[in-house]
Parts: C-alpha cells; structure tokens; sequence
C-alpha cells in the first residue's frame, strides 16, 4: 500500500540516521531512491500527457475520440486495474505479517487482473487498428495510441516484475530485502493506478462527451 | 540477416574518415598491445571496469570527457578551417552533407558526451567525498550509469565508419530529422546514442539526490554541506526533472521515424513546434545542469586559495536554487520567432533576464571571498579569474539576447553562437578544467604541473577570446550559422582571426597533454602524501590521496561548513579512534558493463533495422538485470585489522610531514 510503504520509508529515514548510516540498499534508502525514480516516470508520462493535449483535435478527417471510446469497455477495463491495487495492498498487508501463502495468493489474484486489464487493452488497439484508426491515421491517433500504449507497457512490466517476485516469494520466503522489494513494487503498481486514473479522465471520459 | 547495413554504409570514397578510422585503430592497437605487454587486462577488468567506488569510476567518466573533448575539437578545427578557406565564393575542402555532419556531432559530442561526463566525473570523485560518505546509495546504479554513457558515446564514435551521423544540427529539429527528410541512418544514431546515455543520466540525478539524503555523515545538515555538493544537489534536482522529458521527446521522434507515427511531421496533424517545445523544457535546465557544478568548482577553488570562507554561503545556496527554478521557466527563449504572442515572449524574457540577478549575486560573492584574502595564483584560481571575465561577458550577450525584439535579428545568427559558447566554454569548461587541477592530487595522488598548467590556461584564454570575440562581429554583420562556405568579402577577415583563435585552443590542449604527461612522469616528486595538498577546508581533503576505498574509517564529526578547517583548527584531525569497526562495502559487479555493451549492439539493431539482434540483446539486458537483482550476495565487510594498517599509513605520513615543518 502507498501510504504504508511510504510512512515505512519516512520512519526508516529518521531512525537511519542514529545506527544504519553507513549501510548499502537498506529499506528506506531503496523505497526513497524508487520514489524519486517514480517521479521521473511521472514528467515522462507529463511529457506526453501535454503532447496529447495538444494533439488530440489534429484529426485530420479521421475519427475523433467521441466517434471510437466506448465507455463501458473501458470501465470495465479501469475497475479492473483499480481493484488489482486493492489486492495488491492485501498482498502487503500479508506479507508484513509474514503470511507467506497469503502473500502468493493476492499477488497471483492481482496479477489475472492486471492481466485482464493488459488483454482488453490490447484487444481495444487490435479493433482500432483493424478499423484502419491505428497510429499513423492521424496525431490524435498517434498521441492516444503512445499515451494509452506507454501505461500499457508499464503494466506489463509490472506484470513481470511480479513474476519474478513472485519466484523470489516462494523460494526464499519473506525476507527483509524481499520485502523492500515487495515495497518497490507496491510504489509502482499504485503509481500506475494514478495515472490510468488521469488517462481514464482526459482521454476517455473528456474525449467521449 | 543484416537489415539495412550493407558494405556501402561505410564511407571508402572519404578519404578524411577513413585516414580518422586508421588513426584509431592504429592507437587502439597500440593500447591493447601495451595492456597486454604490461598483463593489465586483469587490473581493467577487476578494478576499473566492474568496479563500484565512485573514485574510480569517476576518474573513467572523466577519460571519457578528455577522449570525447579530442573528438568534438577536431570537429571544431574542421569546421573552422573550412570556414577560413571556403570564402570568396570557393568550396573549401568539405563538401555540405560531410560538413553538417561535423556540426551536427560536435554540438552532441561537445555536451552530451564531453560536457556532462566531465561534471559527472567530478561529482563522483568528490561529492561522498564532501558529505563523509562511504560510497553513493546505490554503487552498481552508478556504474551502470557510467556504461549507459559509454554505450552512447560508443555509438557516436560508430557512426563515424559505418553509416553517417546526423546532419541536423545537435537539436535534430522536424521536420528534418523525419524520415521523409533524414531518410539515412544519422538521425537514428543521434537519437539511440542520446536515449541510452540519457537514461543513464536520469538514473545518475536520482542516485547522487539520494545519496545526499540518506548519506550524510551523522550531524551533518543540509546548510551544512560543502558549497560543490550543493551545486550538484541542484543540478541532480535539474536532471531529474528535465531529462525524462528529453526522453518522451526522443521516444516520439523514435516512433515517428519507426512506425509511422505521426507527433511532428507535416502532415495528418502532426506539429513540429511540439517537440522544439519538448527539447528546450530539457535542452534549457540542461545548460544549468552544466554550469551550476561549474559555479560550485569556482567557490571550492576561490575559498581553498584565499585561505577565507566562502563569503555568503547561504546566498550562494539560494542564488544557486533560484537559478534551478528559473531556469525551468525560460526555454521558450530559444524560439521567440516561433511566433507566440507579445505577452507571451515578454514573459519569457523577462524570466531570462532575471536569471542574471543570482548569478550576480555569485560573482559579488566571488571577488569579496578574495577581499583581503591571500590569493595563491595557482591554476585553479587562474580559470576562476578567466571565467569571471569571460562568463560576465556572455551573460551579458545574453541579457541582450532575451529581448525578444534584438532576438528577431539575431536569431540563429553566428552571435548566438558566440554567446553559448561564452557561457559554456567560458563558464562550464573553464570550471571543469579548474575542478580537474583542484581535485587531480586527490583522485590521482600526486599534484599536476603548475607551469603547464599556466600554459594551458593562458592559450585557451587567448584562443577563446580570438575564436569567439569575432563571431559576435559576424553576427552583427548578418552571418548565420551552420553555413558551409561563404561569399562576402566583409566576413573573411573575422573568419581568418577566428581559425587562428581555434588553433590558439590547440595549443592550451596540447599544453594540458604535456602537462599529464610531464606531471606522470614526476609523480614522486608532485606526489601528495598527506591527502591535503593545498589546505583544504572540507572533507574530502582528510582522507589519503587517492583516498582509502572506503573513504572513512569512522563517520567524522562535522561543525559548520568548512568542516575540515574547523577540525584542523581545534587539533581534532587526524585522531586515531581506540578501535575500528567492521565497514560494509558493496562488491565489484560486471553486470553493468554486460547491460551496457548489450544496449550499444540494441541501438545499433535499431539504427539499422536489425530486428533479431534488437529483440536478442532487450531479452538479456532483461534476463542481466533480474539475475543481478536475484543476487544477494552484493557485499561484504572490510575486517578492522586492514582498516587499521591502511589508517596507520596515512597517520604516519601526516605525522611525518608536520616534523618536516616543524
């Protein structure tokens, strides 16, 4: 969970500074230097957030956003993400308290719905694209395609991540450094909840009506 | 099997390139046979190449500056010489397409590839140094940074015999750089040698931010620390910030250039401006990320030589912030021909004309550090007295740039070139080049020679003022850049005086390779053993020369910003504690080397359609990182009886040194 990670990491820096100074990669160092990582991930996805807005009118006589998102779709799709952050906050909750198989199960659970999320999203660009509206139709296209895709591949990374944290679960169990980086995960995975949420807003909910 | 690379991607028919690549690989071989003669190969691999101490691997970021600085001259030598003989209407000796290659490269090499390895080579070498650090907070990041950037430069340096580099200009603006005009292979290199090494810049902001959080020596405040630490402090908070969006830039122009996308081309509603928009929110903070070390280099060397503290360090703290923050909200300046509205362009100018109050601020700081000091006029302080000079006048030329209505005439005009490099050379570099003369003893362990260094600076003053000084006259005179020969009879004797400037510049270099060479040669006499050549005030000076790889023994007790002055003051330097502790230190790694090697055949795979290798090489820089990150076996401690003999040498040659004085 976000904010538990983040107090976690808050708390590691005071106490740092009186007895593990010196150490390597310790909990609060890692979580901090995620963090700030994060934030450079926030300004790329800025980057094309703005290149979106300034883009998405340039249709140039192909269909606009209000001719091809279909909501329903969609929200099935958000809810999908949205609830793979509670499950994913589960698996946190389980791992501190150092259920080892409850930990597995919530991160297998996320992970389907994660992957649901990747599927209909991937679905949706097949449709698009074999409706002739793929990325090289127009710069509305171009930009809607890059900003969707780009979260797209982040998800998917994180799905791999997962896998591979997933095979560091089951084989050594719930270390501390394990658990770092169940945190660091924990940070991206919400993070990319976020900014689906501003996806979801600007360009479906804003681009339909 | 190969892509788009056939036999012809190499330029036979250029007898210039081919001559280069002879050289090369002539000094190439000449290196491998002299590492394997000396059996050297196993001291690259184990204490250079995998290493994680950031002494070490900022001494390679910073051969890799001076190699990259050779590179970038000779294509500044080359476009010079053109320029002097291509006049009257003549052709000169290069033809367009080989000539807006040079240009091209020497921008992208003169500041991604000399410019920021060298800052980041210093900043390595001395910033745990300053904050009692034991290391960054994540050393195999940072060696995995330092090959990202070798990975880009390698690139560049490939494109020299196999395809062509881009003949864009550095900004590589569209719709040029589109396909439909950069059909060839140059766009792509400068796009994948600037992504790769971009990344790895990224990863190096947020890995020293965090270590000048977390790392601080216990006691140690933030107003406390060393006034270099906290230039790049801030230019770490610069490159966090405005290199991502170098990074979507590239990725559009990438998926522009690939897969038909369209985010800037002329048709099907793509909009140019967008990414000249994008490349100066980076490209601006950027020359602040150079500049602002610089002016942190300059405090070090005016309060070390003065034998005073800095004056005014926390107005330099927030002079240095308030030029951060400015510097975010100005890119515009680069196109007020863009055509935005008046409201629009005052703003902008505005803004950039006040970025001049702190870096006023700065220099009064500066001379009332000196005020009834005693300056030593060693050559770190003769390239803080020549930047003083020669950077107030580019600032000045640029006060004068930000009026957008002289801007209207003067754009893209040879005056603009001579204000950035007013600013870069006279301000980056010159910093960079007393930063190299400062810290050299430290990271090498024996101190450089003075006469050769007065020679360098002194040529490369001169030559400066005679190669740039002109250009501004040209501007005047209506010349533009990026011009491959000319024919008005008004010009030639400025572009005469500019190339003999640019050979002055050739002999401060030649000066600085003499002076390595002469000062290696009498390392035992210019050798530096207590570890504190030139009385220093902050911590990096308390250690050994080079310093002992863990750097501290014991987390030293700080008071104030000159630290060390303040220990050696009240007699608490040099205290030898009643025991040690185990110290934790990190393990070499060649992981980074592997998945900086397996993203240089990538960007190749891209640059020439090479789909397998691009797919191969992504699938094990991948399988490298999750194995590397599988391992838990990363460190180790270094026992008390090593701590205690390597401690016990550097006591007794400081205490043999006071009985010298004494």
């Amino acid at each position: 969970m976000t904010t538990s990670a983040m107090t976690h990491g808050a708390h590691g820096h005071d106490a740092g500074h009186s007895h593990d100074d010196h150490h390597h990669d310790t909990s609060s160092t890692t979580l901090f230097g995620f963090w700030v990582y994060l934030m450079t991930d926030c300004l790329l996805f800025a980057s094309v957030f703005a290149t979106y807005a300034v883009l998405f009118m340039n249709t140039a006589g192909g269909p606009s956003g209000h001719d091809i998102f279909e909501l329903d779709y969609v929200l099935v799709e958000t809810f999908a993400l949205l609830f793979s952050s509670i499950t994913y906050g589960f698996a946190m909750i389980s791992g501190h308290k150092g259920n080892k198989q409850a930990t597995l199960t919530w991160m297998m659970v996320t992970f389907a719905l994660g992957a649901v999320f990747i599927g209909m999203e991937i679905n949706e660009f097949h449709h698009l694209i074999a409706e002739g509206f793929g990325p090289d139709r127009s710069a509305f296209l171009t930009s809607f395609f890059s900003l969707v895709g780009m979260h797209g591949c982040h998800v998917t990374a994180g799905l791999i991540w997962m896998i591979v944290l997933m095979l560091e679960v089951k084989n050594r169990g719930l270390q501390p450094r394990t658990m770092t980086r169940l945190g660091c995960l924990s940070l991206f995975w919400h993070f990319l909840d976020i900014v689906w949420i501003c996806v979801f807003t600007v360009v479906y909910l804003m681009g339909a009506v | 099997m190969f892509g788009k690379l056939t036999l012809d991607a190499v330029p036979y028919h250029e007898p210039i390139i081919m001559i280069t690549l002879a050289i090369v690989a002539v000094i190439g071989a000449a290196l491998a046979i002299a590492i394997t003669k000396y059996q050297k190969w196993g001291v690259l691999w184990h204490d250079w190449i995998t290493s994680v101490d950031h002494k070490r691997l900022g001494v390679m970021y910073i051969v890799l500056a001076l190699v990259m600085l050779l590179r970038g001259f000779a294509d500044a030598i080359m476009m010079r010489t053109q320029l002097a003989a291509a006049t009257n209407g003549a052709e000169g000796y290069l033809p367009p397409e080989h000539y807006d290659q040079i240009f091209t490269a020497h921008g992208v090499i003169m500041i991604i590839f000399m410019a920021m390895p060298f800052m980041i080579g210093l900043m390595n070498i001395v910033l745990p140094l300053q904050i009692g650090a034991r290391d960054v907070a994540f050393p195999f990041l940072n060696n995995l940074s330092f090959w990202l950037a070798v990975a880009g430069a390698l690139l560049v340096n490939i494109s020299l015999g196999v395809g062509e580099f881009a003949r864009t200009g550095w900004v590589a603006y569209p719709p040029l750089s589109e396909l439909a005009y950069s059909p060839g292979s140059g766009v792509d290199y400068y796009i994948w040698a600037l992504q790769i090494s971009g990344i790895g810049t990224t990863l190096t902001g947020v890995n020293f931010l965090v270590t000048v959080m977390k790392m601080r020596t216990p006691g140690m405040k933030l107003m406390e620390m060393p006034i270099f630490t906290w230039a790049c402090t801030w230019a770490n908070v610069l490159i966090v910030a405005s290199f991502p969006i170098l990074t979507g830039a590239l990725l559009m122009l990438t998926m522009d250039r690939y897969f038909d996308f369209h985010f800037f081309t002329n048709d099907l509603g793509g909009n140019a401006m967008m990414y000249i928009n994008l490349f100066w929110a980076w490209g601006h903070p950027e020359v602040y990320i150079l500049v602002l070390p610089a002016f942190g280099i300059f405090s070090e060397i005016m309060a070390t030589f003065s034998g005073k503290p800095l004056f005014g360090y926390k107005s330099m703290v927030w002079a240095s912030g308030s030029i951060a923050i400015l510097g975010f909200i100005v890119w515009l300046h680069h196109f007020f021909t863009m055509g935005s509205s008046a409201d629009v362009n005052a703003f902008f100018g505005v803004m950039t004309m006040i970025i001049a109050v702190p870096t006023g601020v700065k220099l009064f700081n500066w001379l009332f550090t000196m005020y009834h000091g005693r300056v030593q006029f060693t050559p770190p302080v003769l390239w803080t007295l020549g930047f003083m000079v020669t950077f107030s006048i580019g600032g000045m030329t640029g006060v004068l740039l930000a009026v957008p209505g002289a801007d209207y005439v003067l754009h893209n005009s040879l005056f603009l070139i001579a204000h950035f490099h007013n600013t870069i050379i006279g301000g980056a570099v010159f910093g960079y080049l007393a930063g190299f003369s400062y810290w050299f003893p430290k990271a090498m362990g024996y101190k450089l020679d003075e006469k050769w260094g007065k020679r360098a600076f002194w040529f490369w003053q001169i030559g400066f003022f005679v190669a740039f000084m002109p250009l501004y006259v040209l501007g005047f005179m209506g010349m533009t850049r990026r011009i491959n020969h000319t024919n008005n009879p008004d010009w030639n004797i400025w572009l005469y005086i500019a190339a003999v400037g640019g050979f002055i510049i050739a002999l401060g270099i030649l000066s600085q390779l003499i002076q390595l060479y002469v000062s290696y040669k009498n390392r035992e006499a210019l050798k530096d053993t207590t570890g504190d050549p030139w009385n220093g005030r902050t911590l990096e000076w308390s250690t050994m020369s080079p310093p002992q790889f863990y750097n501290f023994a014991v987390d030293p007790k700080t008071d104030g910003v000159d630290a060390f002055h303040g220990m050696k003051k009240n007699g608490t330097a040099y205290q030898r504690p009643g025991s040690y502790a185990p110290i934790h230190m990190p393990r070499n790694t060649s992981a980074g080397f592997i998945m900086g090697m397996l993203l240089t055949a990538f960007g190749f795979g891209f640059i020439w359609h090479i789909w397998w290798l691009v797919i191969a090489t992504f699938v094990l820089t991948i399988v490298t990182l999750i194995k590397r990150s599988y391992d838990n076996d990363v460190d180790y401690y270094v026992q008390p009886e090593e701590i205690e003999k390597i401690e016990g040498e550097h006591l007794a040659a400081i205490q043999q040194q006071s009985l010298l004085k004494a």
